[in-house]
């Protein structure tokens, strides 16, 4: 188990590296940022100034070996724009794209959930039909359309939601939070929604396609023909079974949960992460965009990482097939 | 038993596998509401310089004087626009045709480049094993551990706006799906004893690879495909909406609906309500026929 934690950490180690590697060379080879930062009438002189204050006029890999000495002791550079370190302004923003995450991800799980059990059950039924469709419509709609219709409807119209920010917040715990005022729930709500609904599809199809499965073992078929009722087979035979692949895929996805709060994010205007991130990219503001992608490489490897060791804990067949994989 | 033989020998010429699997596949209705919605959609973006009521990119036919009109409204010229028109003036109508063309090009040129690259590689990783295989499927996981939309980001952050660089981010972020796909079924396929039986002829390896294993792995390939498609479009639709796609000069849907984002606020949806449908229905009907296509052709699910 030890080697095997040991193998994987050196693995995630070296794709952190080539990351940090392609992101910055990525990130510098995009315009220069000088001709966006000073007064256009500026000029050579002032030019110069501010390139050599930003550090841009020396050789790539010198910038590179400072962005990497930096990065060790969490220094991720100042941004252009703010002039603030970059990674303290990721920080800072990062409350509330989690907060944005979480609350949608408790919404696709307490919805999904029971919805995708009520159509593994029925798999025939009107209701079940009707719940695949609407998972299905789930799955093709686009997330920023959806979150236009929802502004269209919900603020526009019906004017009953704001359509933008993040309303009023109290703090919890040094942590500014939304959830727990009014106005933070109706300017949370929308974008929550927004967000929630394409994890909801697939949590009702990953729910149904394990529900039927599991009706068909013979634990179910044993627990019945023990006389247990209907719902005590379900929420307690069935239910624990197939949550260990469901709470997998909520573990994966919550990654994928923020990276897509950079479009919604967008879209209603919340002070998140991922709308610093596309200010950024149009405002050429590199150390921000470099700082933003390392954190979120970083949370994905850790995310990617716990859950595998979690699975060779849970199934041993994995660091085995792993160990002797190297050979064949 | 004479007169069986001779029913039986009737029917054969009509069973050809393609036959087959159309006759399966009008088994759904809603399959076929799918490939129809999909011929209107295809047949609109290729013809869309002969139906639409004007060309939205020529200037000479704008007239700032009609911008912002709802659908059906009069205006000054006494013309109306069936479905509106933007801040500039132009018919919606016709910018959805054009858009639509760029939109279905788009996704469809980045599915084909994908695919050849996918194909490539996966059949290489099945066929070669060893460290070939390794290497090809490690980058694969590391790939896919990452969301597409993030990878896209970030590519087209670096590389800049244009229709070439949004093709080759869509690739990057798609080949690794299909090489996955065909590597796994290329596994399969090489244990079968018809690669045995090639091998034993001592046929050529680039002859067993493209005569043998390849047309056996693309049914599988064919529905991935067909499924990406739809999320191309919608993955290039959400990168111009986001400004990082393609530039102004070739609007996609995305950037017809970004354009009208501007005037929802002050109920002025039309703008960018009716692109978004467009773009529903293009990405719908093509998950409807994708979805019966994988049945279709999914031998585990034949009795």
């Amino acid at each position: 188990m030890f080697a095997y934690t040991l193998r994987r950490l050196t693995q995630s180690g070296f794709v952190l590296l080539v990351m940090a590697m392609l992101v910055f060379l990525g990130v510098y080879a995009i315009g220069n940022p000088i001709e966006l930062l000073i007064n256009p009438q500026a000029d050579e002189v002032e030019r110069m100034r501010a390139t050599v204050a930003l550090g841009l006029d020396k050789p790539l890999y010198v910038q590179f070996f400072a962005f990497l000495k930096g990065a060790l002791s969490g220094d991720l550079g100042r941004s252009f724009v703010f002039g603030v370190p970059a990674l303290e302004l990721i920080l800072s923003k990062m409350p509330a794209t989690i907060e944005l995450a979480l609350v949608a991800m408790v919404m696709a799980v307490t919805l999904g959930i029971p919805l995708g059990l009520i159509a593994g059950l029925r798999p025939d039924g009107f209701v079940g039909r009707g719940i695949m469709a609407g998972s299905i419509v789930g799955f093709s709609l686009p997330t920023f359309w959806v979150g236009l219709v929802l502004i269209m409807f919900f603020s526009v119209q019906l004017g009953w939601l704001p359509s933008g920010g993040r309303g009023e917040t109290v703090s919890l715990l040094g942590v500014q939070v939304s959830f727990l005022t009014w106005d933070g729930i109706t300017h949370l709500f929308l974008p929550a929604i927004n967000l929630a609904l394409f994890k909801l599809s697939l949590l009702i199809r990953l729910t149904r396609a394990q529900t039927r499965e599991a009706l068909l073992q013979d634990y179910v078929k044993f627990a019945r023909a023990k006389g247990l009722s209907q719902s005590r087979v379900i929420g307690v035979h069935v239910l624990k079974n197939i949550m260990i692949p469901i709470v997998t895929v909520i573990g994966l996805e919550f990654g994928s949960v923020i990276a897509f709060a950079i479009v919604t994010e967008s879209i209603f205007a919340w002070p998140g992460t991922g709308k610093l991130l596309i200010d950024s990219i149009n405002q050429l503001d590199r150390p921000v965009i470099v700082a933003y992608l390392m954190v979120i490489v970083m949370l994905f490897i850790v995310i990617n990482f716990v859950v595998d060791i979690l699975y060779s804990l849970l199934d041993p067949r994995v660091r085995l097939g792993q160990a002797s994989g190297a050979g064949h | 038993m004479h007169a069986q033989t001779l029913t039986v020998d009737a029917a054969t010429p009509e069973e050809t596998p393609l036959r087959r699997i159309w006759s399966e596949f009008a088994a759904s209705r809603l399959a076929l509401i799918g490939l129809a919605m999909l011929l209107l959609v295809v047949a609109m973006a290729i013809f869309a310089p002969f139906i639409s009521p004007q060309n939205p990119y020529d200037l000479a036919q704008i007239d700032l004087m009609d911008s912002k009109l709802a659908p059906g409204e009069k205006s000054a010229g006494d013309k109306a626009y069936v479905l509106g028109t933007d801040d500039q003036g132009r018919d919606m109508l016709s910018a959805i045709f054009y858009g639509l063309r760029i939109s279905l090009g788009v996704g469809v040129a980045s599915t084909i480049v994908a695919v050849a690259i996918g194909l490539g590689f996966g059949l290489m990783a099945a066929f070669f094993g060893g460290w070939v295989d390794t290497l090809i499927m490690r980058v694969v996981d590391i790939q896919l551990s990452f969301p597409a939309i993030l990878l896209a980001l970030i590519l087209l952050a670096v590389f800049g706006q244009g229709v070439d660089k949004v093709i080759i981010a869509l690739t990057t972020v798609q080949w690794a799906y299909y090489a996955r796909t065909v590597r796994a079924s290329a596994l399969v396929e090489m244990q079968k004893e018809y690669v045995e039986a090639a091998r034993v002829l001592a046929l050529s390896k680039p002859r067993i690879l493209f005569r043998h294993l390849l047309p056996n792995c693309l049914p599988p390939l064919i529905v991935v495909a067909t499924v990406q498609v739809a999320h191309a479009i919608s993955l290039e639709a959400t990168l111009s909406f986001l400004g990082l796609g393609l530039p102004i000069t070739e609007p996609s849907l995305g950037l017809l609906i970004s354009n009208g984002f501007t005037y929802l606020m002050s109920g002025k949806y039309w703008i960018s309500f009716y692109p978004g449908l467009a773009l529903l229905v293009t990405i719908m009907s093509i998950n409807l026929v994708a979805d019966q296509l994988r049945d279709v052709l999914n031998p585990r699910l034949k009795k």
